[in-house]
């Protein structure tokens, strides 16, 4: 850089200065204006879908217009929940593990790193496993198989955030409490948990948002039924699988559907994430 | 006092109310180890699953490979009817497409940090760092479902007819009719979605790079390209090699969003504007209604190497980003 201190050079770095700048600003804009290309063709399409009908009735047969619904939506919210029951509290607990005691420990880097390349697993290969285990020995796809599945995907999201919430409340709390004579967990459950309440339920609540989208692992586990199922251990319909079925189906209406149930999801995932960032901030205020 | 420490108070005077507590230690030592292993046993199962995961799909490929043995991997053949399997054309089509993918979104979500960290206010960059985190949360379905019905009709009018009409239409990367759905489409949307990821975790690294060291750079006369060129990028190699691996692993194993768009083509083409497979749309497309037992050891094959690239790409990622936060001696 010593020899480049002539005005010229001086001109040229500012021009690259600025050349980077510009090209910055411009793949900023592309890169969020695509993004809000996507949402906005969303919901100006799926809006035009949204009617009283469409959440609260049944998929209509091929062919006839009308129809809605509302079996995907039960059927989501209701793998969703099973899997929350299943998923959140294993990955909280493993979080606490991994805070509270194994800490530096060999045990702990090894759950850390396998948790970590968990979280990168591609979730369909969790559908072909979950397929493998629990589909074929049944003998046919259900909702609690594809519960399993989410359950799978979500365990070590809650793991990973729940010990990075838990590292952040301060040694000084655990002193102190422990230096009353409390034991360990009641320290871990009634007092460093308590600290850290809001950042560990936005972080069961992204981790919830993040299953609820999912499609591969459903496609290989829960399918997708035309029908009404109040029984888990049948194939159970949902709003994933049926967007991508309704979108490769030939029938304009059924489309529609899609778009329909596509903006029901992202209203539904950026609603929560919003929501998490909400309670985050409100826990941070006292 | 704060509100935490109020709560640490009451909990443990509850427990010292009377003399009682003093013969209550060894039972709580008890409940402590109690308490421990079961933890313990939930921080296991991550171990466990993982493990098990490795075993069911070493063995449900396991016909696969030992019918095919390593010819599987150049083999195009997809031939349901006389059960003969290969996977050339989903390898090339997941390694095409996530090829895309990175050349595209790495430069972009580099400069996107860059300007997050460097160039705009705080409060813009926050703002902006929070749209970008709410864009990473939009399920692969809904990138699909735009790619199909928005992009693929303008990459059929008008991209793919214009590359045609350049010299490059006639490499054979090029060649063939403009479908619009294909590998290159794939690889475009693939971009997209890994492009917040791969900003947000570049942004933590420059954002790593101590205040002073940046000062010293400017201080010096240096422009704002010179300071992160020759300061913060090579501060943060080691972080940015790590994003790069990290948004490898995504755009390799994503499935919806490319299942929509690829076209579902068992033919070999060496052209990315054709119909191709990728690994996991293919699993998507055809395990749940496979034709027998060794067609879906197949697709389970492939599955494994998927598994064994997102493993590596994991470790890579973490192995870099790990350095880069020893010399920063702090945790992000």
């Amino acid at each position: 850089m010593n020899a480049t201190i002539g005005q010229r050079s001086v001109r040229r770095r500012r021009a690259a200065d600025l050349a980077v700048r510009a090209t910055a600003w411009i793949g900023a804009s592309i890169g969020i204006g695509a993004m809000l290309w996507i949402l906005a063709e969303v919901a100006r399409r799926g809006a035009k879908v949204w009617s009283w009908s469409f959440f609260t009735q049944m998929p209509a047969p091929v062919g006839e217009p009308g129809g809605g619904v509302l079996n995907a939506i039960y059927g989501t919210i209701v793998m969703t929940l099973i899997a929350a029951a299943a998923g959140i509290p294993l990955g909280f607990f493993a979080g606490i593990y991994l805070a509270e005691f194994g800490r530096n420990g060999r045990l702990a880097g090894v759950v850390r790193i396998i948790g970590n390349v968990m979280v990168g697993i591609p979730s369909i290969l969790v559908g072909v496993f979950v397929f493998s285990v629990f589909v074929r020995p049944m003998g046919h796809f259900s909702g609690l198989a594809g519960a399993l599945a989410l359950a799978i995907i979500m365990l070590p999201v809650m793991a990973r955030t729940s010990e990075d919430i838990l590292n952040l409340v301060p040694n000084e709390l655990r002193e102190s409490a422990l230096a009353m004579g409390a034991p360990r967990w009641r320290v871990i459950l009634g007092v460093v948990v308590r600290a850290a309440r809001s950042g560990l339920i936005t972080g069961a609540l992204l981790a919830v948002v993040r299953v609820s989208g999912e499609t591969a692992p459903l496609l290989l586990t829960a399918l997708n039924n035309q029908f009404w199922s109040w029984d888990v251990t049948q194939p159970t319909a949902n709003l994933t699988v049926g967007i991508y079925s309704y979108a490769m189906s030939p029938y304009p209406d059924w489309v529609d559907k899609a778009w329909g149930a596509s903006l029901l999801i992202i209203v539904g995932v950026l609603g929560a994430t919003l929501l998490a960032r909400l309670i985050l901030q409100r826990g941070k205020e006292w | 006092m704060n509100p935490l420490q109020a709560v640490a108070h009451r909990r443990v005077r509850r427990r010292d109310a009377g003399p009682a507590s003093r013969p209550a230690r060894p039972l709580a030592a008890g409940q402590d180890a109690a308490f421990r292993w079961f933890t313990v046993a939930c921080a296991a199962t991550v171990v466990a699953l993982m493990g098990a995961l490795a075993s069911v799909f070493a063995l449900e490929a396991w016909p696969s490979i030992k019918e095919f043995g390593l010819s599987f991997l150049w083999s195009t053949e997809w031939d349901t009817q006389n059960d003969r399997y290969g996977g050339a054309v989903q390898l090339w089509g997941t390694a095409a497409s996530t090829v895309i993918a990175i050349v595209i979104a790495v430069p972009i979500a580099l400069l996107v940090a860059l300007l997050l960290v460097e160039l705009v206010r705080p409060a813009v960059g926050k703002v902006v760092g929070m749209a970008i985190e709410m864009l990473a949360a939009i399920p692969s379905i809904i990138y699909g479902m735009w790619g199909l019905f928005v992009l693929v009709p303008l990459m059929q009018r008008y991209v793919q007819p214009a590359i045609q009409a350049t010299p490059l239409g006639k490499l054979p990367l090029f060649v063939g009719p403009p479908y619009g759905i294909g590998v290159l489409t794939a690889g475009l949307i693939l971009s997209l979605m890994i492009l917040p990821f791969v900003t947000a975790v570049s942004r933590d690294v420059l954002r790593m790079v101590p205040q002073v060291v940046k000062e010293a750079g400017f201080g010096m006369g240096a422009t704002t390209w010179e300071v992160t060129r020759k300061v913060s990028l090579r501060y943060g190699l080691g972080g940015i090699v790590g994003a790069f691996f990290l948004g490898l692993g995504r755009a390799v194993g994503e499935t919806m969003a490319v299942a929509y768009v690829i076209g579902g083509s068992h033919l070999f083409s060496w052209s990315i504007t054709d119909p191709g497979y990728t690994i996991a749309s293919n699993i998507a497309n055809e395990f749940p209604e496979a034709a027998g037992d060794l067609h879906r050891a197949s697709l389970v094959e492939l599955g494994l190497i998927l598994f064994a690239a997102t493993i590596l790409f994991q470790l890579i990622a973490q192995l870099w980003l790990r350095r880069v936060r020893k010399r920063v001696g702090g945790r992000a």
